[in-house]
């Protein structure tokens, strides 16, 4: 029966977060911690209960009417809480007498989303929304979460249960904000959905499946907004092209021994072509409204990148697309990328002027970038940047990268 | 032959939450222990995995519900094996998963009627 050996960790990937959030739900912030009580005790029984008995027929049907039950006895079990949940939902909806546990497609993916609005809140860290997140809404153990962000699982525990004492005193409520204010709301859940994404792209994790995980999370959560009348807005379709764009190089930009291929030296066959495809059907939908934000302009930075050849109009595109988004918002990252692009559409010479301008000396960024300018222009310049740049790159990614182009500088 | 109730126990507390990966193993070493007994041809039966609700009746109507707060351990489940001697289901008994999470084995031979 190797089969349900798959399958479980499989369904508790895709239900756990559906059963925690209905939960969740209905019974507040305040009492999260049974929600997630409750569904891992369900995954528990499965695991056990199927390898003694053999799967049932309906195993995600199995899952939820258990769930239920168990929700269903623990409200039995405890009156206090239990009158206070029914208070609750009372107030929402007087016909209701009898605590029913919807677990209806169409119940669940609300409870997602209010979850999300609820979690991604800015009285709380950024790096607690995410953790949460990936605790409530994707289901991740505490153990990968401390993977994922190089930490431990008390420094984890902690975060999280900080910032869950935080929403609760603060009351925050599991619900869809009011209409006028989705957009801005929008905001604040997009900037997590993002930060989850670039968590698990650029994480310094050696866990390269976990890594992928966590991007593909984050595309999963996105398409949630995307899915609903009300959080389907343009901002939203743009970031999720964008993650797709950057998705679309996974296979290429790492290599078989786990080092990140640069751009340059990618072999372009590799990119996915469905996921490119996606990201240009998301691009396309995202250009419906008026706005234009940061994601619709980095989405289409992204779409530029994924031709792989370099054209005159290729570069003079990504340029244009750099000046207008640091407009939108300064980032000294944008701001060295727009420099490279300078370089691509004019000329080294002509970048060389701007970069020194920028002035990021605390950044190893910058020093590779000047240390790229000078190539071909003076090469001892050239390969003093790169030094400097050595001694403040941090990762040993990042110095593996750049210890490699000084050596191939000298050698040439 | 003689038949033997495996009767698991552990204590009701789900502080753990497990991980994909933890639900993996867990289900896995499960089915490797029954594969092992069915193996040597000594499982009567697959058993049950029982609920965690109940209710525990004494005399005078003294109904308690289920094994809750004065009681931490509640039985999770059992199977039946057939073997010689106790010492033999004992021997069994010794690789069944519960033990991992902390938990722990009854082994009690079955009365038989018709000897």
């Amino acid at each position: 029966m190797q089969a349900d050996n798959e399958l479980i960790p499989h369904l508790f990937r895709t239900e756990y977060s559906k059963i925690t959030s209905v939960l969740g739900k209905l019974f507040g912030f305040e009492h999260i911690e049974i929600a997630e009580d409750i569904a891992s005790d369900t995954f528990m029984l499965a695991a056990e209960a199927w390898a003694m008995k053999g799967l049932p027929d309906k195993p995600v049907a199995w899952l939820y009417a258990v769930a239920k039950n168990r929700a269903k006895d623990y409200l039995k079990r405890n009156a206090i809480f239990s009158d206070k949940v029914r208070a609750e939902i009372q107030r929402t909806n007087t016909e209701l007498h009898e605590i029913e546990i919807d677990l209806s497609s169409k119940n669940i993916s609300d409870s997602q989303l209010q979850m999300m609005f609820a979690i991604c809140n800015p009285i709380i860290p950024a790096e607690a929304q995410i953790g949460l997140s990936l605790r409530i809404l994707c289901g991740f153990g505490i153990e990968e979460i401390a993977d994922a962000f190089l930490s431990n699982k008390e420094t984890i525990n902690k975060r999280l249960f900080r910032a869950k004492e935080k929403l609760r005193t603060e009351k925050v409520k599991i619900e869809f904000p009011a209409q006028i204010d989705i957009s801005k709301r929008l905001e604040t859940v997009l900037t997590t959905i993002y930060l989850l994404f670039n968590e698990g792209y650029y994480s310094l994790s050696k866990n390269a499946t976990l890594r992928k995980d966590l991007c593909l999370e984050a595309m999963r959560l996105n398409y949630l907004l995307i899915e609903n009348e009300s959080t389907n807005k343009p901002t939203v379709s743009a970031l999720l092209s964008l993650m797709c764009f950057h998705a679309s190089r996974f296979e290429a930009r790492i290599n078989a021994t786990g080092e990140v291929v640069l751009y340059e030296e990618q072999d372009a066959n590799l990119w996915n072509k469905e996921l490119i495809i996606q990201g240009e059907f998301f691009l396309n939908k995202a250009a419906t409204g008026t706005e234009i934000s940061k994601y619709h302009l980095e989405a289409a930075i992204a779409y530029w990148h994924t031709h792989k050849d370099d054209t005159q109009e290729k570069w003079d595109n990504i340029l244009q697309l750099y000046n207008k988004l640091l407009l939108i918002e300064y980032s000294p990252i944008a701001a060295l990328n727009r420099t490279y692009a300078l370089a691509k559409a004019t000329s080294k010479a002509e970048a060389i002027v701007e970069a020194e301008k920028l002035k990021l000396t605390a950044s190893h960024l910058y020093y590779s970038l000047l240390g790229y300018l000078y190539t071909d222009i003076d090469s001892e310049i050239a390969i003093g940047y790169l030094k400097t740049a050595l001694k403040l790159a941090k990762s040993e990614t990042d110095k593996a990268t750049i210890a490699k182009s000084i050596s191939k500088m000298k050698s040439d | 032959m003689k038949e033997f109730l495996l009767l698991f126990r552990n204590t009701q507390s789900s502080d753990a939450m497990p991980s994909p990966e933890q639900l993996q193993n867990i289900s896995k070493a499960w089915q490797d222990w029954f594969s092992s007994i069915e193996a040597k041809n000594k499982l009567s039966s697959r058993g049950n995995r029982l609920d965690f609700e109940g209710t525990t009746v004494r005399p005078n109507n003294v109904v308690t519900d289920g094994p809750y707060a004065e009681i931490k351990e509640i039985m999770l489940g059992y199977i039946v094996v057939k073997t010689n001697l106790l010492e033999d289901a004992t021997e069994l008994a010794k690789g069944c998963p519960i033990l991992l999470m902390g938990g722990n084995v009854e082994v009690r031979g079955i009365v038989e009627i018709n000897m």
